[in-house]
Order: C-alpha cells, then structure tokens, then sequence
C-alpha cells in the first residue's frame, strides 16, 4: 500500500504550479470576467504545447499515454491556479467519451488535433435549469441531422466540435457535431463565473455522426460523469487550499484591536474547520484518484464521495474567505470572489450536490457484501 | 498511489487473519459489538478477559505490534499496523484496558527509563500483565494542563532524595484496576508555569494514594479522582530531568494524538443499516431525501478520516514523525458520533427513549452513545483546544494573548470554579 503521488507525478505538480502561476492565476481570469473572451486562448495552445490535453490519451493517438493519476495532479493545479482555459471541459469529459466510444477512425481524426490544441470540444448535455435527465432532454437526431438547444454549454461559443446528448433511441445518443458548420446558431451567455465561460447552442438540422452505440448515450454519461467527478473533485480541492491559503495570510496580516485578527477564536476556529473540510476533501480524492487509476470497482462510490467532499469543502472556504476578508472581501479588486465564482460553477457543472449526494447513496445501497 | 497489498502486505495479511480465526469470534454481521455478546459487564470481568486476551496476544507474537521485539512488541511498520486494525476489526476481541499503557506510557519509558526499568516494566506491560494509567489532569488544571498543582517536594538534599508528591488528581481513566500510573506534579512554583514541573512514573499501591470512582453522565464510572497524601516516590522514577516534565508531558500527548482511533458508538454503518430498517411515513427512512443526504455527509467525513490516517501511515513510514495534523480524527468523529446517536433516536421516534437493548433497534447502542459522546470531545483535548491545535501548529496563526504570560506561576490569576481563590 503506498497513499501517495510518485516522485514523478510531484515533479509534474511542482512543473505545473509554478508553469501556473506565471502564465495564469487571478490576473489571466480577471481578463475574462472584464469581457475578453479570448484571453485563454494562448494558455490553452500552450498547456497543449506541454502535452497537458493529451495526458491520459495513448501514444498512438498523439498523447502521453498517461494514467488517471496526472490527470488527478493536473487537475488539482488547475484549481489552485485558477486556471480559466477550457481545458476542464476538453479533458476531463470530452476527450474521455471519445476514447470510451468514438470508432477508431472518428479517434484518429480527432484526437491528434485535440490534443495538440489545433482543435478543441466540448459536451453539450443540459437543456435548461434542471438536472439533465432523459425525461427533460428533447434534442433530436433524425438521418444525422441534429435539433434542439442546449444550455448551459460550458465553452460553447468557442469550442470547435462538441458531443451532443439527443434524445434518439430510448437511451439516448452522443452526436459529434462540427460547431462552425451550418444550422449551428450560438450565444455567449453571462455567466457567474466568466473566466469558465457558458453559451447557449442551437441546433436546426446541424450535420453530426454519432459516437458509440445508438440508444447507450446516457449509460455512457454516466459512466463519463463518475470518471469527470475525481478531476473536478481535485480541482475544486486544489481551489479549497487556495482560497484556505489567502484567507490565512489575511488573517495573519490583518489587525483589529490591536492584534491580527488571526489570534481571534472566532476566525481561528473558522480557519481550523475550513482546514478540516479541505482535509477530509483531499484525503477522499486521493482514494478516487486511485480507483480511477485501477478502473477499480468502488469507482462509482469513491468518486460520488470525492464530489461530495470537494464540492462542500470549496463552498466553505470560498465564502469564508471573503468573510475574513471584512468589506475587503466584498469588492472586486480583491481575489476573494474569483474563488467564490469558481467554487460555484464547479459545484454544479456535472450535477449539484443534490445529484451527487444521491449517486453516493445509492452505490453504499448496492455495494457488494464484502465492502461494508 | 496504490491501495492494494504488495506481496509482503498480502502475506501479513493472511498470517493476521489466521491468527485471529483461531483465537477470535468473527462478527456475526459488521455492527456487532464486544460489548454487545458480553453476558458479564463487570468491571472484573472486563479487565479479566481484556488481561487473559493480551496475554494469548503476547504468547503468539501478536502484542503491542508497534514496539520493539525486545520489550515484548512485533516491530511492524506503520503499513502492518494498519493492516492488522482492518482484520481485527471484523472480530469479537476484549478491548479499552491496556490501550493507555501501550499507547502513552511504554513509548514515554522507551524514550526516558533506564534500561533496567525497561527491562522490568515493559514486558509485562506488553503481556497485560501489568496495567498503566495516565494521571495527568487536575480540577483546575485540564486544557491549561501546566496550570497543575500537586506539589512535587524533595526529601532532603541529596541529588537522589525521594520525592514527595501531594495534591489531587482526577478524571484518571482505569485508576482503579492500574498497577503503575506516569504522572507529572510542580516541583517549583516560583518560576514559569511551564518551566517548574517534573515527571514520575508510581507505583499505585504506594501508600498515601487514595482512589475513588466518579460517576459519569453514562451512568458508570470510567475515571477517578486520584489524592496524593504525602506520597514518597524515589528520585529513580522520575522520567526527565527535574523542572522539564512539561517537555516529556507533550512528548506522551503527541503519542495520545496518534494512538487515538475514532470515537467509539455507532458509526456510520449502523446509522446506515438503522436507516435501511426503520420505517418513516410507512416506507423505509432511507428513502427519505433529508436522511439520504445526512447518510451522504457522514459516509464523506468517515471515509474522509479513514483516507487522511491512510495518507498519515504514507508519511510515517517515509520517516516523518507524526504532527498536529492528527488532531482531526478526534474532533471530527466525535462530534459525528454524537450527531449519529442523535440522529439515530430521531430515527427510532417515540421508541428512542427506551434503553432496553431488547425492546430498541441497535442493541440501545444509540442511547448509549448519546449520553457517552459528550465526553468524547472533552477527554484528550476538547474540540476547542484542538481547533486551537490545527489554526496555530498547521496554520501557523499568531496565538492569542495569555494572562499568564512572563509570570511566575504562583502570581497567575485563578477562577474559582474549583472552590479556589487564588495560590
Ligand atoms: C472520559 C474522560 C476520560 C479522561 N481520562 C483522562 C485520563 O485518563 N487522564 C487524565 O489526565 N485526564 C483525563 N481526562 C481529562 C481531560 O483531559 C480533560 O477533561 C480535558 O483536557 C479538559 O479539561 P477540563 O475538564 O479541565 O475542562 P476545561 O479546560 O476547564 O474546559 C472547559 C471548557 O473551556 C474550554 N476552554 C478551555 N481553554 C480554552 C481555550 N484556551 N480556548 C477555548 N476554549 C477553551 C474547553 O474547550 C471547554 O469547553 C479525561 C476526561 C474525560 C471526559
């Protein structure tokens, strides 16, 4: 038994963290929320350039051939680091679902471009403010022909390509559709946290070919979805430290009444639980990130449990950041709301804490005997 | 990153689970407790089984898997440690006797004691044989554990003169069925509160010593008091140098830290298996959202303990010694316990006030963890000494300021809680 990274996998963290902080962080996401949309665009070319979209994508497919475990590493830089490129997206949901589906010549086609960034894709699945469920997913695919509307797309307005979830064959379908093509209409929507940006698609008669087996679209989703939760998890408990971080050295540096507010009990004992929360987070997504690794069993429920943890962990410390932060917090110079915007399009992008919560529920209901 | 056994690991594994199917009853369904197939809960009779069940440990290899072989321990590293509580924890086994001496008071003589005193305390502490207790805390003297009283007095001026401790001691656990205790008493009082103590290990059978059980919420006596009449100790128990007990006092709560598992009571398995069988508005109660998603938390915060001490075992076998950080498990997992036990009667509703283990579902195990639970986030430092622990020793924040500070200890301010007034 051994709970830790490999030397190797720190030395990409550390590669990364600092790679991060140079290019990245507040100042890059701040240039998003001020309306520039194209501000990620050159550290999306170059994370490709460092091989980062092609971590977990086999050699033959132009990627490193990775396990889950840098995925894991990277995603929890990307957390910390505030990382606005639509890398997320791409790696964690797309890139996956095409190598768990697509035909051997749709990979080929896509996957070397993906990864090198001439290309890049997104997963289009929700049709409103609900949770995406086959009752409420309308979008159709007739003869290839895809329509409906989807949103919220995250990246939807930039990405290249994206897989459409329609509602064909009782199961569902996945669709690839060419988002630059004909009968393809869509909007940058304002979202809460710009620096991951959201768009509203519309599809009449769009062209797409479908990826995997017709009728297996939402068993397939489900399957994406669990391996996506360990690598949000990650980022959101890679933001938790983050957010845990500042609001420590404000709390060090700040003083009222005549010392830092930092030896008061009640920001202390606040920072000692968001410490606690961010903790038990990591500790979860360690374990998630190893049945990830094995495709073991306990996937299901080691992710739902990782989701869970980070999910709450990056809420606590988002909003008590800017609790410790006084009328600091409150303002917009201040990184403060960075965190909370993020800690809140994680917390709901693949399904709220209210979907999540249940998937965990129901994996301790069906676990073999054995596990309990 | 590999959660499953290496060769060596698995065959560790295998020899544990052998050795505890000859000499254990598995549980017949995972809930199941010691406890709960005890016919006779005497204190004697606990202390007896507990004895003769380290002593079969002890006789095949099995005892104090931590220590050194030459003090009667197995030497197993961190990893095996690990392995043996996942086996053991699918049996029956005697257990809540010999923990404080293995746990606290052997490192504390491995590190301090002569080797003669090794030599003669530690095998039988190893066996069972012999019981050890911490006394440690005072009635005015428990988070500002320095703050301690009992006088420590030399007989004379020779550099080897006895001592002579007087004061009282309380809430020692299992005072009354231990041999020997460690304890720690003021041997200056003119100087800083930190700076005067002095540390000893006693015989409790020295005279002078009078033991008497206080009652508990629970309705049993768990811990004492402990007075100390003009008790003579040799200077050769003294454990550290004179005037630096406090040093050796943190060195044996570091130990406490580490050798503290989760707080016992229902955990989540019960309250999930609770859930699954009692009935809410007419269908099964797990079916209901609000307790899905309460289901949900505590299965996050139970795996989340388990994973972080799995992660802790990581660091200690790469050399690292133990820090603060381990201050989670307790803080976190007994208010758990004590929610569950709360939450688990809610489940039960009306019913939840009966503790007839045959009439309530849980074997009553609920009811008791309710009036148990409190405690559990007082003993070994309360929740708010620990969160003082992780914001000042993790995080690094300024601590606060002290009324005592740059005094000597007989000039600190004092409440009268105590029925005290001031030195
Ligand atoms: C079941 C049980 C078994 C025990 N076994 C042993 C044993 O075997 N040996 C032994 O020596 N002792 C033992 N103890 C004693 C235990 O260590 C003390 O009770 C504990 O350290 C708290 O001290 P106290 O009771 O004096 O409470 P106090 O220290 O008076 O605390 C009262 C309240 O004030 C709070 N408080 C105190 N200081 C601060 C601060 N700086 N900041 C914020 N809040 C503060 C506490 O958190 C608590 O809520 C046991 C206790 C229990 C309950």
């Amino acid at each position: 038994m051994n709970f830790d990274f490999s030397p190797e996998q720190e030395l990409l963290r550390d590669q990364a963290r600092s790679f991060l902080a140079a290019n990245c962080g507040a100042p890059l996401a701040r240039k998003l929320l001020d309306g520039n949309v194209a501000a990620g665009d050159d550290l999306y070319r170059q994370m490709a350039e460092l091989g980062w979209i092609g971590t977990g994508v086999p050699e033959e497919y132009g990627g490193f051939g990775a396990g889950g475990l840098e995925l894991c590493v990277l995603a929890e830089e990307l957390g910390r680091g505030l990382a606005p490129a639509p890398i997320a997206t791409a790696t964690y949901l797309a890139i996956p679902l095409l190598l768990l589906a697509g035909s051997e010549a749709q990979k080929r086609k896509y996957l070397t471009p993906l990864v090198g960034g001439e290309l890049t894709v997104t997963i289009a699945v929700n049709e409103g403010p609900r949770n995406a469920t086959p009752r409420n997913v309308a979008t159709m695919a007739e003869n290839n022909l895809i329509t409906g509307v989807k949103y919220p797309v995250a990246d939807g307005a930039r990405a290249d390509l994206a897989l459409v979830l329609c509602a064909d064959q009782g199961g569902g379908s996945f669709y690839l559709v060419a988002l630059n093509e004909p009968g393809v209409v869509r909007e940058d929507i304002p979202a809460q946290d710009p620096s991951r940006p959201q768009a509203k698609v519309s599809f009449d008669g769009a062209q797409g070919k479908a990826v995997g087996k017709p009728g297996e679209g939402w068993a397939l989703l489900a399957k994406i979805y669990d391996h996506a939760a360990v690598l949000y998890a990650f980022e959101q408990m890679g933001g938790a430290h983050a957010a845990l971080d500042q609001a420590c050295d404000y709390a060090r540096a700040r003083f009222a009444f005549g010392r830092a507010i930092g030896s008061y009990q009640g920001v202390k004992h606040k920072l000692a639980d968001m410490y606690v929360a961010a903790t038990l987070a990591k500790s979860n997504c360690y374990y998630a990130a190893w049945a990830l690794s094995t495709d073991a069993a306990e996937l299901p429920l080691a992710a739902a449990t990782a989701r869970v943890s980070a999910t709450k962990a990056f809420d606590m410390c988002a909003s008590e950041n800017i609790q410790i932060h006084g009328g600091m917090g409150c303002t917009w110079e201040v990184d403060c709301h960075l965190y909370y915007r993020r800690a809140r399009s994680l917390a709901v992008n693949i399904g709220s804490n209210l979907v999540w919560e249940e998937k965990l529920v129901r994996a301790l209901e069906t676990r073999p005997e054995e596990a309990a | 990153m590999d959660f499953s056994d290496t060769t060596e690991e698995a065959a560790f594994r295998m020899e544990a689970r052998a050795w505890l199917d000859a000499n254990a009853t598995p549980k017949a369904h995972p809930n199941q407790t010691w406890a709960s197939v005890l016919e006779d809960k005497t204190r004697d009779n606990i202390v007896r089984l507990c004895k003769e069940f380290q002593s079969r440990r002890h006789a095949d290899g099995w005892a104090c898997l931590h220590w050194p072989k030459e003090y009667g321990g197995r030497g197993c590293t961190a990893i095996e440690r690990v392995i043996y509580g996942q086996e053991e924890s699918r049996y029956i086994v005697p257990r809540g006797v010999v923990e404080i001496g293995q746990g606290m008071a052997g490192p504390i003589l491995m590190k301090y004691a002569t080797a003669d005193q090794k030599a003669r305390y530690l095998p039988p502490m190893a066996t069972g044989e012999e019981i050890w207790c911490q006394i440690f805390s005072e009635a005015s003297a428990g988070s500002d554990l320095a703050g301690l009283r009992m006088a420590a007095t030399k007989d004379g001026d020779a550099d080897d003169a006895d001592w002579i401790l007087d004061g009282e001691k309380i809430w020692t656990s299992g005072a009354h069925y231990s041999d020997f205790g460690i304890t720690i008493a003021r041997s200056d009082g003119a100087v800083a509160k930190h700076k005067g103590l002095t540390f000893f290990f006693i015989d409790m059978k020295s005279p002078g010593i009078s033991i008497a059980p206080i009652r508990q919420i629970s309705g049993s006596s768990h811990f004492n008091s402990v007075r100390f009449d003009n008790v003579r100790v040799p200077d050769a128990q003294r454990l550290g140098a004179v005037g630096e007990g406090w040093k050796v006092a943190l060195a044996t709560l570091m130990n406490e830290r580490v050798s503290v598992g989760e707080a016992p009571g229902p955990d989540f398995e019960q309250i999930f298996a609770l859930a699954q069988t009692v009935e809410l508005n007419d269908r099964p109660a797990i079916e209901n959202q609000m307790v899905r998603s309460k289901l949900a938390h505590w299965y996050c915060e139970t795996a989340g303990l388990k994973n972080t001490r799995m992660r802790s075992v990581s660091a200690l076998s790469r050399g690292e010694t133990p820090g603060p950080e381990n201050s989670i498990t307790k803080l976190v997992s007994a208010t758990k316990a004590q929610d569950i036990a709360r939450f688990g009667a809610d489940l039960m509703d009306q019913c939840a006030v009966i503790t007839d283990p045959d009439l309530v579902l849980g074997d009553g195990r609920f009811q008791q963890s309710y009036m148990q639970s409190p405690a559990m986030r007082i003993a070994g430092g309360t929740d708010e000494i620990l969160r003082n622990i992780i914001a000042e020793h993790v995080l690094k924040l300024p601590s606060e300021p002290r009324a005592d500070k740059g005094l000597a200890f007989s000039e600190i301010p004092t409440g009268n809680v105590a029925g005290e007034t001031g030195p």
